[in-house]
């Protein structure tokens, strides 16, 4: 198969609901057998997204390709892409293995093939001693993972996953993220999941698109996102970030009173425009004294400290930021609140944005 | 501050009473029945010849019949078209206007809608017949079977209807192969209570009916007999259409029940 052609191309895809706009002339290339992500806050457009993907919405404008083919048009049961659903939508009156046979059913497979099929996929999914069973007499992560069987038993080009993991509590969730994982390196089908949690899209993503009012704000593999942050908002949404506001000056901002903070000013800012400088909380360390050799210190005052077990975060009072700012530490260092320090990172850790 | 314990049992009496109030008059038919001389005054011994005199009147054996006709094509018809609406209702916007006005065939009073469907075929110059009693029967039982088919319709969850589709089916097998089944415990048990309702029905059959026996049921045939005074025959087909209509409803209690818990 072609590696560079796109499994899925998406040109100009936009939907209207009346005057509303879910999704505003959204491009975007899903390569064959990526785990992509679609993370946005909710009623960012990222659902009405996949549910045009799968065929359930009709876009307002702009085409879907298919490989070279153009489904735009395609009913949902004519395309080799399947959903699964946030409330997995298992048919309530069908054991697990009527559930996953279903779908091959549809395709009028010969009985002996979809007995051997529903038969490995249940294997993998390690549902074989569940198959007789209804779905109400299944756990959540067991209703999770027929969901997925009888998405997976169907072969499809690429597997739209919507909030799949919201519904399990918080410890079975870690697990499934690298499950899920796993199971996409094994089928090697290309997996899109849409998420409203960072941390989810962080872990199991290759790339991510971070949505916000049915536009991508960013798209990226998740270290470019966490990093190069390419605006306020995606610094904001994913992981916490510490912002100082300022007007661009040489070489950083100047952000009073704590004077010009060092960092690469982007090409498209001038001297005087508005600029925010961000920093990520791990990237701090703090001193009691001044230090002399730090490229950046800005004075604040312990307000207090919650531990986490594997570190601390230390939340301080500085002047001129609009909330508190947040130092992760490690843990060997105590500081009391109303302790004054200073707060130093390197240059290279701070990113300014317009 | 009244004893509780007097309270209590002041309120046990009350329900006993009622039902008493309720069932005696149902029970004095039952054993007159079953009186062999058949005078509602004194016992004479038991028989169940009044039983085995309705089998051989054929004034009765073709009204039953009739009553068959009638209840079981009204619930048919009634069955299929009261759960294509139900459908149709739950998928719509809200109005609280036409939800009104689909609950009205089962409040608005019998002898009204009897006189309004009497006119409107006599407008149409509608030959009356056993025809016009199902069609006439079929207008009051869809609303029922609307009514319960969309509180069955009210827990569904549609997504199963997009996974369907999802996975390949059409509309058709989406319908045939998950839409029913799931609804169709609320199905059956509208059904069954239509066919109670049908088949004691009597002021709507009276007047839509065609005139002589080929379209009398058999609550007109009673009617009939019981102005020449109460028979012990009448005594006994009446016992037999309540065990009946009490045997369907509560089947289809048990059904709809039995089908809501996990």
């Amino acid at each position: 198969m072609d590696t560079s052609a796109p499994v899925i191309r998406l040109q100009e895809f936009s939907k209207q609901f009346g005057l509303v706009t879910a999704v505003d002339r959204i491009s975007v290339d899903f390569e064959e057998g990526e785990f992509f992500a679609l993370l946005g806050p909710s009623g960012c457009g990222k659902t009405t997204l996949l549910r045009m993907i799968a065929g359930f919405e009709t876009p307002s404008a702009g085409r879907m390709f298919l490989g070279t083919d153009d489904v735009t048009d395609l009913r949902p049961n004519r395309r080799p892409v399947n959903l699964m659903f946030q409330s997995y939508a298992l048919f309530p009156h069908m054991s697990v293995r009527g559930n996953v046979a279903y779908g091959l059913e549809m395709e009028r497979l010969p009985r002996a093939d979809i007995r051997r099929r529903v038969d490995e996929v249940l294997e993998m999914a390690k549902l074989s001693e569940l198959a007789d069973r209804k779905p109400d007499r299944l756990s959540g992560g067991q209703k999770q993972r027929v969901a997925l069987a009888r998405a997976l038993v169907k072969r499809p080009r690429v597997l739209l996953l919507d909030e799949p993991l919201a519904a399990l509590d918080k410890k079975l969730r870690q697990e499934m993220q690298l499950e899920l994982k796993r199971l996409q390196h094994e089928v090697g089908i290309t997996f899109v999941v849409v998420t409203h949690d960072q941390e989810e899209a962080l872990v199991m993503a290759d790339r991510i698109a971070l949505m916000r009012a049915g536009r991508i704000e960013q798209l990226g593999d998740p270290k470019t996102l966490y990093e190069q942050p390419a605006t306020r908002f995606v610094a904001d949404f994913i992981g916490v970030a510490n912002f100082f506001d300022g007007t661009v000056a040489e070489g950083g901002i100047l952000a009073p009173p704590h004077g010009v903070l060092r960092g690469t000013v982007p090409g498209e800012l001038s001297q005087g425009d508005s600029a925010t400088l961000t920093v990520r909380p791990e990237r701090i360390f703090l001193k009691t004294d001044k230090p002399s050799e730090a490229d950046n210190a800005v004075r604040g005052e312990v307000i207090d400290l919650a531990y986490h077990g594997s570190d601390v975060s230390v939340h301080l009072s500085v002047a001129n930021i609009s909330r508190q700012l947040v130092v992760r530490l490690s843990g060997e260092e105590t500081y009391r609140p109303g302790q004054s320090v200073w707060c130093c990172w390197n240059t290279a850790h701070a990113r300014i944005l317009a | 501050m009244p004893d509780r314990a007097g309270v209590h049992l002041a309120a046990r009496v009350h329900l006993r009473l009622v039902y008493a109030f309720l069932y005696i008059p149902i029970l004095v038919l039952m054993v007159l029945s079953l009186n062999r001389a058949g005078l509602p005054t004194a016992w004479t011994g038991f028989s169940l010849k009044w039983y085995g005199v309705l089998a051989e009147s054929p004034a009765i054996v073709s009204a039953v019949r009739n009553t068959l006709v009638v209840a079981v094509s009204a619930t048919v018809i009634s069955s299929i078209l009261g759960t294509l609406l139900a459908m149709g209702a739950e998928r719509m916007n809200r109005s609280s206007t036409l939800d009104a006005l689909l609950f009205a065939p089962m409040i608005i009073p019998d002898i009204v809608l009897a006189i309004a469907l009497l006119s409107f075929f006599t407008l149409l110059n509608f030959t009356l017949g056993l025809h016009s009693i199902i069609l006439s029967h079929v207008v009051f039982n869809i609303a029922f079977v609307c009514a319960i088919v969309r509180t069955r319709l009210r827990n569904f969850d549609h997504s199963i209807i997009e996974a369907s589709e999802d996975l390949g089916a059409g509309r058709f097998t989406t319908f045939r192969r998950i839409t029913l089944p799931v609804i169709f415990p609320g199905v059956l048990a509208g059904a069954l209570l239509a066919f109670t309702l049908s088949i004691d029905e009597f002021i709507i059959a009276f007047f839509t009916a065609g005139p002589g026996e080929s379209s009398t049921t058999l609550p007109m045939r009673i009617y009939a007999m019981i102005r020449f005074g109460v028979t012990p025959e009448i005594n006994a087909m009446a016992t037999i259409v309540m065990f009946v209509s009490f045997a369907l409803v509560l089947l289809s209690q048990r059904i709809d029940r039995g089908s809501t818990q996990p």
